[in-house]
C-alpha cells in the first residue's frame, strides 16, 4: 500500500532559524496521525510543508505518490507553476487554528465557492454537497449565517465542512482547537472523530491528548525541529521513552 | 442646559447669515435663479458628470491593476507599478491635463496603432483629431487618479488577513481568483470610503480642465459672466450645483459603505429612511 503523506529528511528554515531538521514520517492511507509537542517545535510548519503553503529548504514530500510543490526531472527539482501548485492543493483539505473563514459570505457561500471556482462544479450540485457536509457537522440551521453570527465552534465547523467540500484525499489541522472556549472544543473533537471513523486519512497538530488517544492511529512527538518519539498513542502516552517526552507530558496530563 | 446655550448660539449665527445673505442685494438671487438652468449652465454640469465618471472609473480600474501588480512576486511587474505611481503622483495634475491638452500633440502629430519598432501599421490618426480637449481631460484626471487609487487599493489589500489568503490558497485557489473572490472584497471595506472622498474630489478638481479650455461647469460659468460681468451670482449657480452633487454622492458611499459591511458587522446600520421611522414611532410613542 502506498503512503499517504511521505516525509524524507524535510528540512526547513526561515532566515537563520532552523524550524524543521529533517523530519521523515510516513501516513497511510485511513490513519490519523496526531503531532504533539511545545510550541515553536515545528508541527505547524511541517504541516504548512505539506501543502506548499510553507517551501521545503531540502529533503522531499510526497502526497498520494507524488513530490509537493516540485516536479522531478533526472535529480534536478523544478519548482511548479502556480496553477499546478493550486491544482496539488486542492487535494488536500486544511483546518485553521483561526478558522479563517470568508466573513463576506454565508456558511453556504464558503463551503460552495471552491468547488465551483476551482472544480468548475455546477452551482446546484455544489449547494447540495454543501447543504448535505453542513448537515453532517450539525449546522444545518445556520446555511444563512455570516461567520461573525456564529460562535467559534461553529464556524470551525463550517471551515471542516468547506475543506471536507472539495473531496480531499488528506486533511490537515492545524490546532482546531486551540482558539476555542473549552466549552465549544466537544463539538469541533466530535466532527474530527467521525470523519477519522469515515475513514479519512488525518494528520492533526494539537493539544488535546484525550483526541490523540482515541481517535490517533499514531502519534508524532516533536520537539525543536525533530520528531523526537513516534508509535500507537496508547503506547507513546502510557510509556514514553524519551526523556523530552517525558517532560512533555508530564506537564500536560 | 449648555447643551441648550450652545444650540441657541448656533441658531442664532445661522439666522445672522441667512438674513445677510437674503438681504444683501450684491448676491443677485434673481441672477442665480435665472442661470441655475439656463442650457449652457446644464451643459457644463453634464460635460462635469461625465468627466468624473469616466476619470474615476479610468483611476478605479487602473487602480485595482496597479495595486494588484505592486503586490506581484514579480519584481519586474511590481516596479512598472512603482514607476507609475512614482511618476504621476509626483507631478501636478493642472500639469498632466496641460500636457495632454497641449503637450502630446507638439510631441506626437501623429497617434498611429502597429506594431512597433518601425513595424507595419494598423491604423493613424493625427493627435490633435484623437485627443480632444475632451479626451485630454479625461487621460488627464483619469491617469492622475489612477496613481492615487493604487495606493487606496494596496491598503485595503494588504488590511485584510492574512490567513484569507491561506485559506484560500489551501481550497486550491489561484492568487487572481483569491484577489478577485476573497480579498478585494473584503477590501472594499477599507478602500470604498477614501474612493468616495476621491469622487467627491474629483467632482471638484475636474474644474482645471478649464485651463484647457474645456467647457465644464466652472468654465461654462467663466464664459458667461466674462460677457455679462455678474460674477458672483454666476460662481454661486456654480457652487450650488457641486453642492448638490457632492451631496448625492455622500449618499450614495453611505449605502455602498452599508453593503460591503455585510458579515463585517452583526447588524447593519440604518438607512436614513430606517432611522426617521424609529424615530417617528419613537415620537408616536409605540
Amino acid at each position: 500500500m502506498e503512503a499517504m503523506l511521505k516525509a524524507e529528511g524535510v528540512h526547513k528554515r526561515f532566515g537563520r532559524l532552523e524550524v524543521l531538521k529533517g523530519i521523515s514520517l510516513q501516513v497511510n492511507p485511513g490513519e490519523v496521525m496526531c503531532m504533539l509537542g511545545p510550541s515553536g517545535s515545528g508541527k505547524s510548519t511541517f504541516l504548512r510543508c505539506i501543502n506548499h503553503l510553507e517551501k521545503i529548504d531540502a529533503g522531499r514530500l510526497y502526497v498520494d505518490g507524488s513530490l509537493v510543490g516540485y516536479r522531478q526531472q533526472g535529480d534536478k527539482l523544478h519548482e511548479l507553476r502556480e496553477s499546478e501548485v493550486a491544482r496539488e492543493r486542492a487535494q488536500i483539505g486544511m483546518v485553521f487554528q483561526r478558522f479563517n473563514l470568508f466573513p463576506h459570505m454565508n456558511a453556504l457561500q464558503n463551503v460552495i465557492e471552491a468547488p465551483i471556482r476551482v472544480k468548475g462544479m455546477r452551482r446546484e450540485a455544489a449547494v447540495q454537497k454543501a447543504r448535505q457536509l453542513l448537515e453532517r457537522v450539525g449546522l444545518s440551521d445556520k446555511i444563512d449565517a455570516y461567520p461573525a453570527q456564529l460562535s467559534g465552534g461553529q464556524q470551525q465547523r463550517v471551515a471542516i465542512a468547506r475543506a471536507l467540500a472539495m473531496d480531499p484525499k488528506l486533511m490537515l489541522f492545524d490546532e482546531p482547537t486551540s482558539a476555542l472556549d473549552p466549552e465549544l472544543v466537544g463539538e469541533v473533537l466530535e466532527a474530527m472523530r467521525q470523519l477519522a471513523k469515515e475513514g479519512m486519512t488525518m494528520v492533526v497538530v494539537t493539544h488535546e491528548i484525550g483526541f490523540a488517544r482515541e481517535a490517533g492511529d499514531t502519534l508524532v512527538f516533536m520537539d525543536e525541529g525533530v520528531v523526537v518519539e513516534s508509535g500507537h498513542p496508547r503506547e507513546v502516552l502510557a510509556n514514553p521513552k524519551h526523556q523530552r517526552t517525558q517532560a512533555f507530558l508530564s506537564k500536560v496530563l | 442646559m449648555g447643551r441648550w446655550i450652545a444650540a441657541a448660539i448656533v441658531l442664532f449665527l445661522a439666522a445672522v447669515v441667512i438674513y445677510s445673505m437674503a438681504t444683501n442685494s450684491r448676491f443677485e438671487w434673481g441672477v442665480v435663479g435665472h442661470y441655475l438652468f439656463n442650457p449652457r449652465v446644464l451643459r457644463g454640469v453634464r460635460t462635469t458628470l461625465e468627466l468624473t465618471v469616466l476619470s474615476m472609473a479610468i483611476g478605479i480600474v487602473l487602480g485595482v491593476i496597479l495595486a494588484v501588480m505592486r503586490l506581484s512576486p514579480n519584481p519586474l511587474v511590481q516596479g512598472a507599478s512603482w514607476v507609475y505611481i512614482w511618476f504621476f503622483r509626483g507631478t501636478p495634475v493642472l500639469l498632466q491635463i496641460l500636457f495632454w491638452g497641449i503637450g502630446i500633440s507638439a510631441l506626437y502629430p501623429k497617434i498611429s496603432i502597429g506594431i512597433p519598432f518601425g513595424g507595419p501599421v494598423i491604423a493613424s490618426g493625427n493627435a490633435n483629431h484623437l485627443i480632444t480637449i475632451f479626451v485630454a481631460g479625461v487621460l488627464g484626471l483619469g491617469l492622475n487618479e489612477g496613481a492615487y487609487m493604487a495606493e487606496i487599493v494596496r491598503a485595503g489589500i494588504i488590511s485584510v488577513d492574512e490567513g484569507q489568503h491561506e485559506a484560500a490558497s489551501s481550497l486550491g485557489m489561484t492568487r487572481l481568483q483569491t484577489m478577485r473572490r476573497i480579498v478585494l472584497p473584503q477590501a472594499m471595506r477599507v478602500i470604498i470610503p477614501p474612493t468616495g472622498n476621491e469622487t467627491i474630489s474629483m467632482l471638484k478638481t475636474s474644474s482645471l480642465v478649464s485651463t484647457i479650455a474645456l467647457a465644464d461647469l466652472l468654465y461654462s460659468v467663466q464664459l458667461i459672466y466674462s460677457v455679462n460681468f455678474k460674477t458672483i451670482p454666476l460662481l454661486i449657480v456654480a457652487a450650488l450645483w457641486y453642492l448638490f452633487f457632492t451631496t448625492l454622492l455622500s449618499i450614495g458611499q453611505y449605502y455602498i459603505e452599508r453593503y460591503y459591511a455585510r458579515g463585517a458587522a452583526r447588524e447593519l446600520p440604518p438607512t436614513a429612511i430606517q432611522k426617521m421611522r424609529t424615530l417617528m414611532s419613537r415620537r408616536a410613542g409605540f
